[in-house]
């Protein structure tokens, strides 16, 4: 079994962690398809608000918010995707939290609400951590895969469950959820300054907003913490694996070196990593008996033989450098490496996925 | 040669960029970092006063451009700088002390966005620089970022913040002011995402696009078709070297298709060539920026209008 296979074997859930454009998506989507042939419900979650997975998974009409499965051949299998629609997915959370459906209509109709469910930076990863534990626990799938959200820092998505109670144990949320009571004990003599100040800086019908939606609120933190606890335990649970995805790319590498770091400080374990697009190194030989091959071509006047060599010594240089950088950079973590070549054309379909697949599960 | 033209002489770029304040977007990997320091370089090399301002905290190009300033503009230190200016003085310290900043913040997001990019006008006005350009957040993000004053401008109806909106969309409607350069590599999703990217920031933000830059694009030498070659007596690694010439002009022709579906698209596109290095330095980044003012094949005369 390879390292891969054997992570995508024993777990229930994979988060696909990593930068920015590495190709994070198509190898969530890799990842579910190897599964999904071998005998599992796979589901696979994506974030990414540039619609890459349903490109990757040739579906030109996009994926919607709900699980979806997908046309393709994987024997006894089965092979879903879902679109994270993080406004909607909010607007669940608070339902099923909510004391009666008409608390549930003041929140979802408040402003401040709807400017936290789409624009709250931490909120996407927020309702990408609670589709995970909603897709765990349907009974429709045993694999759950997740491509994180493209976070400036990626770090975020294991804060994210904590995001909004981090938020109702703020002193200053307390003080506008009773301002005029429990908060003065609080902040002493200054509490209704205070308020007014805010009030002038954003503007007084925004912190009106904002004051009604935590009032509405008032309740259902209990819910929203017991949520929050249970998806931080599944993050830590056995049967759950992180792949750390990069690419060769110095910037990716520094970053993913950062993140491998984070995960250990908190006592998660990075199962596998997966360098994408790494320059194919053409054979055993080395850079400089190409280019030897190349001169001497070039001294017996054979100018196209030349540029063979040539171009099979620069290809071979830059696959050098770039596993010496992933070595120098990543080899701290102890992770064993996937190196994924480089494909001269972009994944975009099935047949293309299946190609990334055969190497991210190659056998040796 | 344009070194006699009044016109280029203007503009720190010649006919490429127009306007004092340049925002560098593109999705993640596409090597926006790499072009904000090139279109500094240039700039720089000209004679023109630089800023560069990166946004997420990485110090990424202090490396790279030793003779540039380079500021780090982050939400939290802009809010605050803010406030200061905006007669809250006083009180600007303890605001941020007992965490009410953060719930400013939260009561109307996107403030963070917007005092960053009220940070980066306050620059832009205070005319000590020719060119600035802003290393910005990825491309998904930098339409987000882009549309901010727009939504509290809506949002909010008066006030500072109101005021301050207004300001900044001023700035980034100005043509003459601010332009978005858009990064993205020559591959079929990158090149997607960057259309629509450009259809978001025309039609949602309505601020002028600059030049496309096509990054890391292979310009060979492409080697020939290896069946047209003769190994000789040589026995050893041909496969190899088929092998390596095959995948080296596949990728330049899809390369040259992708690049055909943005110069449809785009007046101006700058071409970035690839580097066969992992790691960019700062004779690389000179090296690039000198390849800059050969790139553009229009006329430097030519008419061309900005869209």
């Amino acid at each position: 079994m390879t390292v891969l296979g054997d992570v995508v074997g024993r777990s229930s859930v994979v988060v696909c962690c990593g930068s920015g454009g590495v190709g994070k998506t198509t190898t969530a989507a890799a990842i579910g398809l190897e599964a999904a042939r071998g005998g599992r419900r796979v589901v696979v979650v994506t974030i990414d608000p540039a619609r890459r997975l349903a490109d990757a998974l040739g579906l030109r009409d996009g994926l919607s918010g709900e699980p979806q499965q997908l046309p393709v051949d994987v024997g006894d299998g089965e092979m879903w995707a879902m679109m994270l629609d993080a406004p909607a997915m909010f607007e669940r959370v608070v339902r099923a939290n909510a004391a009666d459906p008409d608390q549930a209509d003041r929140i979802v109709a408040n402003a401040f609400y709807r400017n936290m469910a789409t624009a709250l930076s931490g909120t996407q990863e927020y309702m990408a951590s609670e589709a995970l534990y909603e897709l765990h626990t349907d009974e429709r799938f045993d694999l759950v895969v997740v491509d994180t959200p493209p976070s400036r820092n990626a770090i975020e998505f294991l804060e994210a469950p904590g995001v909004l109670t981090r938020f109702l144990d703020h002193k200053a949320f307390k003080l506008m959820m009773l301002p005029t009571r429990t908060g003065l004990k609080v902040f002493g003599a200054a509490t209704q300054p205070m308020l007014r100040l805010i009030g002038k800086v954003v503007g007084s019908d925004v912190l009106g907003d904002a004051v009604a939606f935590f009032q509405t609120f008032a309740g259902m933190e209990v819910g929203f913490r017991e949520r929050a606890d249970a998806v931080a335990t599944l993050l830590r649970a056995t049967g759950t694996e992180f792949v750390l995805v990069t690419s060769p790319q110095r910037d990716a590498l520094v970053e993913a070196a950062w993140f491998a770091d984070q995960l250990s400080e908190r006592g998660y374990g990075v199962a596998t990593t997966v360098v994408n697009r790494v320059h194919p190194r053409f054979g055993d030989g080395s850079v400089a008996d190409a280019r030897k091959r190349a001169d001497a071509a070039a001294d017996s006047g054979r100018a196209e033989l030349a540029a063979t060599w040539a171009n099979l010594a620069a290809l071979r240089e830059v696959a050098e450098r770039e596993r010496a950088e992933v070595e120098a950079l990543l080899g701290h973590t102890g992770a064993p490496v996937v190196d994924v070549p480089l494909l001269p054309t972009d994944v975009h379909d099935l047949d293309s996925l299946d190609h990334l697949g055969r190497y991210l599960f190659a056998v040796g | 040669m344009s070194d006699g033209d009044v016109e280029t002489n203007s503009n720190p770029l010649g006919p490429l960029i127009t306007s004092r304040l340049v925002v560098v977007a593109g999705k993640g990997g596409v090597g926006k970092t790499t072009v904000t320091a090139v279109l500094a370089r240039a700039a720089a090399d000209a004679g023109r006063r630089v800023l560069v301002v990166e946004l997420d905290g990485k110090p990424t190009l202090d490396g790279w451009l030793s003779d540039v300033e380079v500021r780090h503009i982050s939400a939290s230190t802009s809010l605050e700088e803010y406030l200061l200016d905006h007669g809250f003085r006083r009180i600007a310290k303890r605001l941020t002390k007992t965490g009410v900043i953060e719930v400013i913040g939260t009561a109307a997001p996107g403030i963070d966005d917007l005092v960053v990019l009220g940070k980066i006008k306050q620059l832009e006005r205070s005319g000590e620089w020719d060119l600035i350009v802003v290393d910005g957040p990825a491309a998904g993000h930098a339409v987000t970022f882009l549309t901010t004053p727009a939504g509290l401008r809506d949002a909010v109806s008066s006030g500072p913040v109101a005021e301050q909106a207004e300001d900044v969309l001023a700035m980034l409607a100005d043509p003459a002011r601010c332009s978005i350069v858009l990064v993205t590599l020559p591959e079929s999703t990158p090149v997607n995402e960057l259309l629509e990217t450009a259809s978001a920031i025309r039609c949602r933000v309505g601020a002028g696009l600059g030049p496309v830059v096509v990054n890391r694009l292979d310009e060979g030498p492409e080697p020939p078709d290896p069946a047209d070659v003769d190994f000789g007596r040589a026995t050893v690694q041909i496969d190899d070297a088929r092998a390596a010439a095959a995948f080296r002009r596949e990728r330049i022709a899809v390369q040259a298709d992708e690049l055909a579906r943005v110069t449809d698209e785009f007046a101006t596109v700058i071409r970035l060539p690839w580097r066969p290095v992992a790691d960019l330095g700062p004779t690389d980044i000179a090296d690039l920026a000198a390849a800059l003012e050969t790139t553009p094949e229009a006329p430097e005369s030519s008419s061309e209008s900005s869209t």
